[in-house]
């Protein structure tokens, strides 16, 4: 409305070939009207200001309160993802040992040595939404120093129905119990010897997996995945198909109001092409390893759960246990030490190992827990090799003894203290203190 | 994706004859689906009146039973947001998701009280949309009664008839019954009492009883002794009647209180199940209403 006004009063100034007076004249004019416009619009901006307020009462007055609260939705249906962040750190006393590992069993390549005196943990990112009425979206961000991973990230149908639901991305396989886990909800402030074994962390996937729940009364799930298989025990292949193919189900249920249970079964193949290891050969002098060949690995997982009359915020109690077999089969290439510049020869090893715990919430807030590890080297055949590699017999051990305090839902500290003898010729005595902190739209942890 | 359908197909015909399956996550809810779904119904209670409804694991018999529903019939309000979405999720079953009409949430046709001013963590377990223990007041029951019955009849619509007659007797009985529960009640009007956890605004609301103070320093967080002492300081200049907590809760607050401040505790049954004569939602009511008349007395 201003606009031609404002574009006079500019064509005026630019003009100077107009007369003195007509100038002053023609501004006094324009003053006039600019003065009178708005005193208008301030007047039409006041009075819609009042409809406004006005329009606003009525209607919160006139909306039955049946209607009124049909509009609260819940935090979690908003468009925007749930966003939560998980804050982790500790205090580690350990002894300086420069080359953690697992006598006997070759290393899982995600291992992160262990740090002493204060370290952050990860800190973990998570979204996670509907992506329209067909999909689920999830997305798990690891953040470490010079370095993010993406943990997870993957769709999973919530339409197909008939117990049913397909998952593609990267994931975490449902092989085992404790594999579906992040770091920040298990019961000790370390990951069991058995998983370090296994998968270094957890087994994460690039593929799909498909689920299905029977229509029974007694919880049956049966599961299989197939992947790129890049992860430990395999390792990436420049080739199509799957290179790591999962099976897994899992069978449930209630014994009273006070006990719940589930126990599995899972199964897991993959294939290596040139696996980086290290070992020590019969000198102790650390060699270089390369493995091509087949892992096929089995799990079974038990978990059993009680609390008074299913009551578990005063006191519960937690028994979870976990065994492993696993069959490497191909051929081991060794460089270094006795091994020479490159020495190749058959692999055979057939290894297992287990963990078994107890967590009890004494009274709220506070819970105390027990976990015991073993593994077994088992049968190990170096082939052309064991003239250079050691075959051992020693079988790494570990006690925990942890104590945690949760102020609320969202937050955790623990004190944990194990006895560790998972290195041949080293008893270590480890303290933890840790803080766990889950800030944001915290997701609802699985059983 | 054929074989699929063929699947489905031939589920259909077996499930008309059979009774719906109802998966109430409380057991207010599951009571009230049996008096309105009556023969036609088969009703799982999640919970019991003797857990805590915001801590329930997700365990594997639930997510059996949520496979297995043609209905899933729940609070709402974030009450089980620990829990509830795992089942969801995890048991395959795309008639029960939210939005669909097998997801009903009875805190969707009740107007919320206690919304929160600031929504913070800092303020402890607080609930976004407002408090989510609505079925205390039975004026609520009888709103939800009547929206799960034209659910039941959508979701199950060849014995639509059967649940709202069913839906129609409820609520001619449930009527008469608060009006003899409120005549009975005009003795509590303006009480004061002091609760362990927000459980009853409903209640008080209804009845006109007064809180004076809650046990909980926040919402979800258990009392220390030293914030008991203060509130037993404070019931000195502002005195309360009795110290109410549902079956549930700990006693060991309330009834720390009580024996300091000299005032009965009362264990009140919450939902149905939380006493003997609570066995349904008349005697939910009944129970509650002589507990606190012979407290008050």
């Amino acid at each position: 409305m201003l606009r031609p006004t404002l574009l006079a009063a500019a064509l005026t100034t630019a003009c100077p070939a107009f007369a003195s007076d007509d100038l002053d004249a023609l501004r006094a004019e324009l003053r006039e009207m600019k003065a009178v416009y708005e005193a208008r619009i301030q007047a039409l901006e006041a009075r819609l200001q009042q409809t406004e307020i006005k329009t606003a009462d009525a209607a919160a007055q006139s909306i039955p309160p049946e209607q009124a609260t049909t509009e609260t939705a819940p935090a979690g249906n908003r468009f925007n993802p749930d966003i939560s962040l998980i804050l982790q750190g500790r205090y580690a006393h350990l002894d300086d040992v420069e080359h953690r590992h697992l006598s006997g069993f070759l290393p899982a390549s995600h291992e992160h040595d262990a740090a002493r005196g204060f370290s952050l943990d990860h800190t973990e990112l998570v979204m996670s939404a509907s992506v329209d009425p067909y999909f689920r979206g999830y997305f798990n961000l690891a953040l470490l120093d010079e370095e993010v991973e993406i943990e997870e990230a993957w769709f999973q149908t919530t339409n197909l129905g008939n117990g049913l639901s397909l998952k593609g991305g990267r994931f975490l396989s449902g092989i085992g119990y404790q594999n579906e886990q992040h770091p920040h909800a298990w019961d000790f402030a370390d990951n069991s010897l058995m998983y370090r074994a296994l998968f270094g962390e957890a087994y994460g996937n690039d593929g799909v997996q498909l689920k299905w729940v029977a229509p029974t009364e007694l919880f049956l799930e049966f599961g299989a995945e197939a992947g790129r298989g890049a992860n430990f025990p395999g390792t990436d292949r420049n080739s199509n198909g799957a290179g790591s193919t999962t099976l897994f189900g899992h069978v449930g249920g209630d014994v009273g109001v006070s006990s719940s249970w589930r126990a599995g079964v899972s199964y897991l193949t993959a294939k290596a092409s040139e696996r980086e290891g290290e070992l020590e050969d019969l000198d102790e002098v650390p060699v270089d390893t390369l493995f091509s060949g087949k892992s096929k690995t089995w799990l079974a997982d038990f978990v059993w759960k009680w609390a008074p009359n299913g009551n578990a915020a005063e006191q519960n109690f937690k028994f979870a246990a976990e065994y492993f077999r696993r069959r490497e089969t191909g051929l081991l290439n060794c460089a270094g030490g006795l091994c020479g510049s490159d020495s190749a020869g058959d692999y055979t090893a057939m290894q297992s190992g287990f963990y078994a715990q107890g967590v009890y919430q004494f009274m709220p807030r506070w819970r105390t827990g027990y976990r015991y590890d073993r593994l077994d080297p088992g049968s190990l055949d170096f082939g052309a090799n064991s003239a250079f590699l050691p075959v051992t017999d020693f079988k790494p051990t570990r006690h925990s003894l942890m104590l945690d305090y949760s102020p609320s839902e969202f937050s955790r500290l623990r004190l944990q203290y194990s006895k560790d003898k998972s290195m041949k010729s080293l008893s270590e005595n480890q303290w933890f203190v840790q803080y766990i902190h889950s800030l944001g739209a915290h997701g609802a942890h699985t059983f | 994706m054929k074989r699929l359908l063929v699947l489905m197909l031939m589920w259909l015909p077996v499930q008309a004859h059979a009774a719906l399956n109802v998966f109430a996550c409380e057991p207010e809810w599951a009571a009230l689906a049996g008096e309105i779904g009556g023969a036609e119904v088969r009703v799982y209670s999640a919970t019991t009146a003797l857990q805590d409804p915001h801590r329930i694991e997700a365990r594997p018999s639930l997510i059996a039973q949520m496979r297995r529903a043609n209905l899933v019939v729940c609070t709402g309000a974030e009450l089980e947001i620990g829990w509830l979405p795992v089942l969801l999720r995890e048991a395959g079953n795309a008639a029960v998701q939210p939005g669909r009409p097998g997801y009903f949430e009875a805190t969707r046709f009740v107007p919320l009280l206690d919304k929160p001013a600031r929504l913070d963590r800092a303020e402890g377990d607080v609930h976004a949309a407002g408090n989510p223990h609505i079925h205390t007041d039975p004026r609520n029951i009888l709103r939800v009664s009547a929206a799960m019955t034209e659910r039941l009849a959508e979701v199950d619509p060849a014995n639509a008839a059967a649940y709202r007659s069913r839906g129609q007797d409820f609520a001619t009985r449930w009527q008469a019954a608060i009006a003899r529960w409120e005549a009975r009640a005009t003795p509590l009007k303006g009480m004061a009492v002091v609760t362990q956890h927000k459980s009853f605004p409903y209640l008080f609301n209804w009845l006109g009883l007064r809180e004076v103070a809650v046990l909980e320093p926040k919402p979800g967080v258990e009392p220390s002794v030293g914030y008991l002492a203060r509130v037993a300081e404070q019931l000195k200049t502002t005195p309360a009647k009795m110290v109410l907590r549902a079956a549930y809760q700990s006693p060991r607050p309330a009834d720390w209180l009580a024996q300091r401040a000299g005032i009965p505790a009362l264990a009140l049954p919450y939902t149905v199940g939380g006493s003997e004569r609570a066995s349904d939602l008349f005697g939910l009511f009944d129970d509650t209403l002589d507990q606190l008349l012979k407290a008050a007395s």
